[in-house]
């Protein structure tokens, strides 16, 4: 069975699978997330250093990975938007931005809230809080450059450039804070190399796909609210708000 | 298509002889910042001279992104960018002239008066050679980043601001490499891997950015 | 296996109850925070859509 992927690239059949798959995602997620705490808490033994402060990182590590991988995707749909001037791929990138920083913003308190305990400090600029930081204000720039352009197509071209020529930067920003954290090494205390115990991997992992199933739910659901109020000069939109 | 690129830069080059206000605002604004770091901090030497590579840098970065917002909207506004626009040559060439010209107005001058801050911050002769050379590289860097931002926010209500929103993140790598070399130069292990990074960088920035800044010009005007 | 010993123990976290539950707690509240936003918005959307098609088709 052959499916013909390019029918989903039109708004209103797109529509259609959001709405369904949405559930599907949710509860997917939901399962997930309850799997991933319970291995947080009741399998993952007491770190030997770190004691019970560890734990966070069963959300930290997740919500930063989620973070750019969030973006990557972001500047995919956008680069596919540029390229094939497909209205949807717009979409799909302006809905997946909140969440991206939904997740970099959550990465970056729980790193606080790890540092704290471990380093002493609330803030420290230590390459990878330094890095999600900086990921936080290129999401903020992007949506802050949709906000202000009213025309919708202008908007979404602008903001797909904007997040491509971010993608292209992250890699380079990454390292450049890395290379800046080595070679400032005033502060005397390095977060210690816990070595990742299997089941503390397994318990990030599974967290991990529980964001990741959370996100393609929310995104279908964001999506479906934009697709409607871009479309909704088409028949189907005002069927679809007939039977709503 | 090089005529085209040097008559863009020429006929910046004399919009601003005409208009030397704003090319002379952005260098006392350059001078004030650095000044208020004493004032804020105190005035003991040694403190001053840690701190002066990261705060000449994060002043001649806030001194450009000033004149920024103007660099594509006066054109903008008297028709002469959408002249440009249709005419058959690239507008990569526009883009990069632009950003070309930006440098050489705003971005020079910095490089002349840094100098003088670098002693004002007591930072030995070597320390302010480096300070001037990695600023030659960085300047061009945010004129390059800044014709992006520029040609995106192009128009729009709250244009400065969100410029500056825009690029700084883009910006950072500049930012660590450059006062990088300063402070790599200061505490002897030498400067020239801070400097090849920001050369990369540069070089990565000179390819790029005309094209995406040229990209968005065209969106931003339909 | 982790043996909590009881729930006050759980709760304590080694002393580190601030910390790991503070993190956990606030990203319980982003997400909340997320589909709350999500569901009012799209109401939101519903209504002024619906509303927009009656004024304009009559």
């Amino acid at each position: 069975m052959s499916i013909n992927w390019y029918k989903y690239s039109a708004p209103a059949t797109f529509y259609g699978l959001a709405v369904r798959l949405a559930p599907w995602f949710g509860g997917a997620a939901a399962i997930l997330t309850v799997i991933g705490l319970y291995l947080s808490f009741f399998v993952a033994p007491t770190d030997f250093q770190q004691g019970e402060a560890y734990r966070v990182i069963f959300i930290h590590v997740p919500a930063a990975w989620m973070s750019m991988f969030i973006y990557l995707v972001m500047a995919a749909w956008a680069a596919v938007g540029l390229a094939f001037n497909t209205r949807l791929s717009f979409m799909m990138a302006r809905a997946l931005a909140p969440t991206g920083a939904m997740f970099t913003f959550v990465a970056l308190w729980t790193g606080a809230f790890w540092g704290k305990p471990m380093w002493g400090a609330w803030w420290v600029w230590d390459a990878r809080l330094t890095s999600e930081l900086i990921l936080l204000f290129l999401y903020v720039g992007i949506m802050a450059l949709w906000a202000a352009i009213d025309d919708p197509r202008r908007g979404d071209k602008a903001g797909a450039l904007l997040a491509l020529i971010g993608a292209i930067n992250v890699p380079i920003i990454y390292f450049s804070v890395k290379w800046w954290n080595t070679l400032h090494q005033g502060s005397s205390i390095k977060p210690s190399g816990t070595s990742m115990d299997e089941v503390m991997l397994a318990g990030m992992v599974v967290m991990a796909i529980a964001a990741w199933f959370y996100t393609i739910a929310v995104v279908f659901v964001r999506v479906r609210r934009i697709i409607l109020e871009r479309e909704r000069h088409t028949e189907w939109v005002k069927h679809v708000l007939e039977g709503a | 298509m090089l005529d085209f690129l040097l008559t863009v830069i020429r006929r910046d080059l004399l919009l601003a002889t005409r208009r030397r206000g704003d090319w002379l605002t952005a260098q006392f604004f350059f001078v004030m910042v650095v000044s208020l770091f004493p004032l804020g901090i105190g005035p003991e030497p040694e403190l001053l001279k840690r701190i002066a590579p990261g705060v000449v840098w994060v002043a001649a970065t806030l001194a450009s992104l000033l004149s920024l917002p103007r660099l594509f909207a006066d054109d903008h506004r008297d028709g002469s960018l959408e002249q440009m626009l249709l005419s058959p040559e690239p507008a990569v060439l526009l883009a990069l002239g632009k950003a070309v010209a930006h440098w050489l107005i705003y971005g020079i001058p910095l490089l002349i008066v840094a100098p003088v801050l670098g002693i004002q911050f007591a930072l030995p002769a070597e320390a302010i050679g480096v300070l001037v050379l990695s600023l030659a590289l960085g300047t061009p860097i945010l004129s390059l980043l800044g014709a992006v931002g520029a040609a995106l926010t192009l128009g729009l209500r709250g244009g400065g601001v969100l410029l500056t929103l825009l690029i700084l993140p883009l910006y950072v790598p500049a930012l660590i490499f450059g006062a990088g070399a300063v402070d790599a130069m200061l505490a002897g292990t030498g400067a020239e891997a801070n400097l090849s990074l920001l050369g990369a960088f540069f070089v990565l920035s000179l390819i790029v950015a005309p094209w995406i800044s040229a990209a968005a010009l065209r969106v931003s005007m339909e | 296996m982790m043996e909590w010993g009881s729930w006050s123990a759980f709760w304590a976290m080694g002393g580190y109850g601030l910390y790991v539950w503070g993190s956990f707690a606030m990203t319980a509240l982003a997400i909340a925070v997320e589909v709350v936003q999500l569901r009012q918005a799209g109401r939101q959307t519903l209504q002024q859509l619906k509303r927009l098609n009656k004024w304009e088709s009559e």
